[in-house]
């Protein structure tokens, strides 16, 4: 996926060029396009990916519903309202967008966790996601709202929140790298009393686990991945929703091995979905939120159709 | 093993939100023995052992295990010392009964440290005592109520703790699975565990427990061997039910017999 990436796009490039640009021969006007152009947005894909279905891996297990996804439950919307605003009054340097977004999730996501704090909601998975719903579309609302106040504003933000990793700079990417990485390590801590709590609240006190202390440690964690891909793509929704459930489907119940296969199987899908993205209208460009949108709606169908939720 | 550790509370009064539902409560678990808490519907004893279990902290009062209270103590180091087997357990599919073992390592695992031959060794006891080993690679979601209760049991032995807690233990079970659960608690507290238990069933109570707890409307109204304290007065006044008493030829426990609903003398 990442040579696809690398192979595939606009720009008069064959992909023999740009595999001679790989080696260190080529023109200099394919070597501007693989690595000015290609090569930010092939990282950019990459870390997308592996943030939002980590995030998504450990919403799942935490509120116990195959059906938590950052995008659907308002957490990416969230930090997509925050980066409006951020845009709307000004705001332009990479590391204040991250923060910024990644204090729109956490906003988001605190709201969602509470929300499966309530009695009879946590315990159905379609009722939370209707709730999180409701929560998505009045953040967009708000979001269009800002959006007639600035035309220079509207511009910007319309193209980033239909999700998209093409133009982006690096520097956005460097900006998010911080955080990622604590986001990981924190993975990395959760992720055995994690799940120890698949087993039940108490079962998990009775193994010396404070499931408190772990559900704030992920929230955290959520929050900054979903911020940081927020920042760098844009709210892409179901991302967080597919990549989970094709490893869940390799890795069987124990979250620790859906966890690690997350981290091939996220780039894979949001590459893969923007590699689509780049050809299905050539020369023309769909955006990567379009796309994936086209490929989560049938997989969270599915989901619920299948008669019988998995348990979590 | 000889028992050493000591679970006891002091005093301890539990609440849910404002309603107090089980007040100044004293208890100390006898050790290498089965100890038995009984009770109508909602008198708190599951409270209580959710107290014991440092599940529930109470609002006043101390859970003190050996001689130390429970909430200032590491929740790693508490379990240990006690595992607990809670009422209502979920898994998620496809969890086998070995993964499920296996959970019961965590309390003796440091941060990534690789499965170790101690943590074999306490598995492979778990699993033979329990009596689980034919169904290793057997999801959870195929077993019989009483293999899967067995299979959690086994998590709990694996723990390695010389005190377990069970919260109503059988009571998803029919005749023959009470009967292979309570015999392998019997194994257990042989092997010098000290097992409280939540019972639903004042007959299986008399019949496994050395030592009982009855409790009504959140105190406890007496305590001692089941032989010495279950009368007909008891039952009475816990379950408002009339009976007489009898002795189990067999076992010599006490056996409730002629039970009816008890009418008021006017």
């Amino acid at each position: 996926m990442i040579v696809a990436s690398l192979v595939y796009g606009a720009g008069p490039v064959t992909p023999l060029e740009v595999l001679a640009t790989l080696v260190g021969q080529g023109s200099s006007e394919a070597w501007f396009v693989v690595t000015e152009l290609r090569l930010p947005r092939t990282l950019i894909g990459l870390t997308t990916g592996l943030a939002l279905g980590i995030a998504g891996a450990l919403l799942q297990a935490m509120t116990r519903n195959p059906l938590a996804e950052p995008g659907l439950l308002g957490v990416s919307a969230g930090a997509g309202f925050a980066v409006a605003v951020a845009i709307l009054v000004g705001a332009s340097t990479a590391t204040l967008t991250t923060l910024i977004a990644q204090a729109g999730a956490l906003a988001g996501c605190s709201l969602v966790i509470a929300a499966t704090r309530v009695q009879g909601l946590g315990n159905d998975p379609v009722r939370l996601v209707l709730a999180g719903a409701t929560l998505s579309g009045l953040l967009l609302a708000l979001t269009s709202m800002l959006m007639l106040m600035d035309q220079r504003a509207a511009d910007e933000i319309r193209f980033w929140i239909t999700g998209s990793i093409a133009g982006k700079s690096l520097a956005t990417f460097q900006a998010t790298l911080p955080s990622l990485v604590i986001a990981l390590a924190l993975v990395v801590v959760v992720a055995r009393p994690l799940a120890a709590m698949a087993l039940g609240e108490r079962a998990a006190v009775g193994l010396g686990h404070h499931p408190g202390r772990i559900r704030f440690l992920i929230t955290i964690t959520v929050a900054l991945l979903v911020g940081a891909a927020t920042a760098l793509a844009g709210p892409l929704i179901f991302v967080g929703l597919v990549v989970p459930f094709i490893a869940r489907a390799f890795a069987g119940p124990d979250i620790r091995n859906t966890l690690w296969l997350c981290l091939p199987i996220g780039p894979a899908v949001v590459l893969a979905a923007d590699v689509v993205s780049r050809l299905i209208a050539a020369p023309a460009e769909m955006p990567l939120g379009v796309v994936t949108a086209l490929i989560g709606a049938p997989v969270l169908l599915a989901i619920v159709r299948a008669g019988r939720m998995p348990s979590l | 093993m000889i028992p050493t550790d000591t679970l006891a509370a002091e005093r301890i009064t539990l609440a849910h939100r404002h309603l107090t539902v089980a007040k100044d409560l004293s208890v100390q678990l006898p050790p290498a023995k089965v100890t038995a808490i009984v009770g109508p519907n909602g008198c708190g004893k599951s409270t209580l052992l959710n107290g014991l279990a440092r599940i529930h902290a109470p609002s006043s009062g101390t859970v003190l295990l050996n001689g130390k209270d429970i909430h200032r103590l590491p929740t790693k180091e508490v379990a240990r010392k006690l595992a607990l087997l809670p009422q209502e357990n979920t898994a998620p599919e496809g969890l086998t009964v070995g993964d499920l073992v296996r959970f019961g390592r965590q309390p003796h695992q440091g941060w990534m440290t690789p499965w170790s031959e101690g943590d074999q060794r306490a598995f492979d006891h778990a699993v033979t005592a329990a009596d689980v080993g034919y169904l290793i690679n057997r999801p959870l979601d195929t077993l019989s109520g009483g293999q899967r209760q067995r299979a959690w049991i086994a998590m709990a032995v694996a723990q390695e703790t010389p005190l377990l807690l069970l919260d109503e233990p059988t009571s998803a079970l029919d005749l023959g699975h009470q009967i292979e659960v309570f015999e392998l608690i019997r194994h257990l507290s042989g092997q010098g565990k000290t097992v409280a238990m939540v019972v639903h069933d004042l007959a299986s109570a008399c019949r496994y427990a050395d030592h009982m707890v009855a409790m009504k409307q959140g105190v406890i109204i007496e305590e001692g061997a089941p032989a010495q304290i279950v009368s007909p007065a008891l039952v009475q006044e816990l379950y408002g039910v009339s009976c007489d008493l009898i002795h189990d030829p067999a076992t010599g426990s006490p056996l409730l017999i002629n039970v009816r609903r008890h009418i008021q003398k006017r």
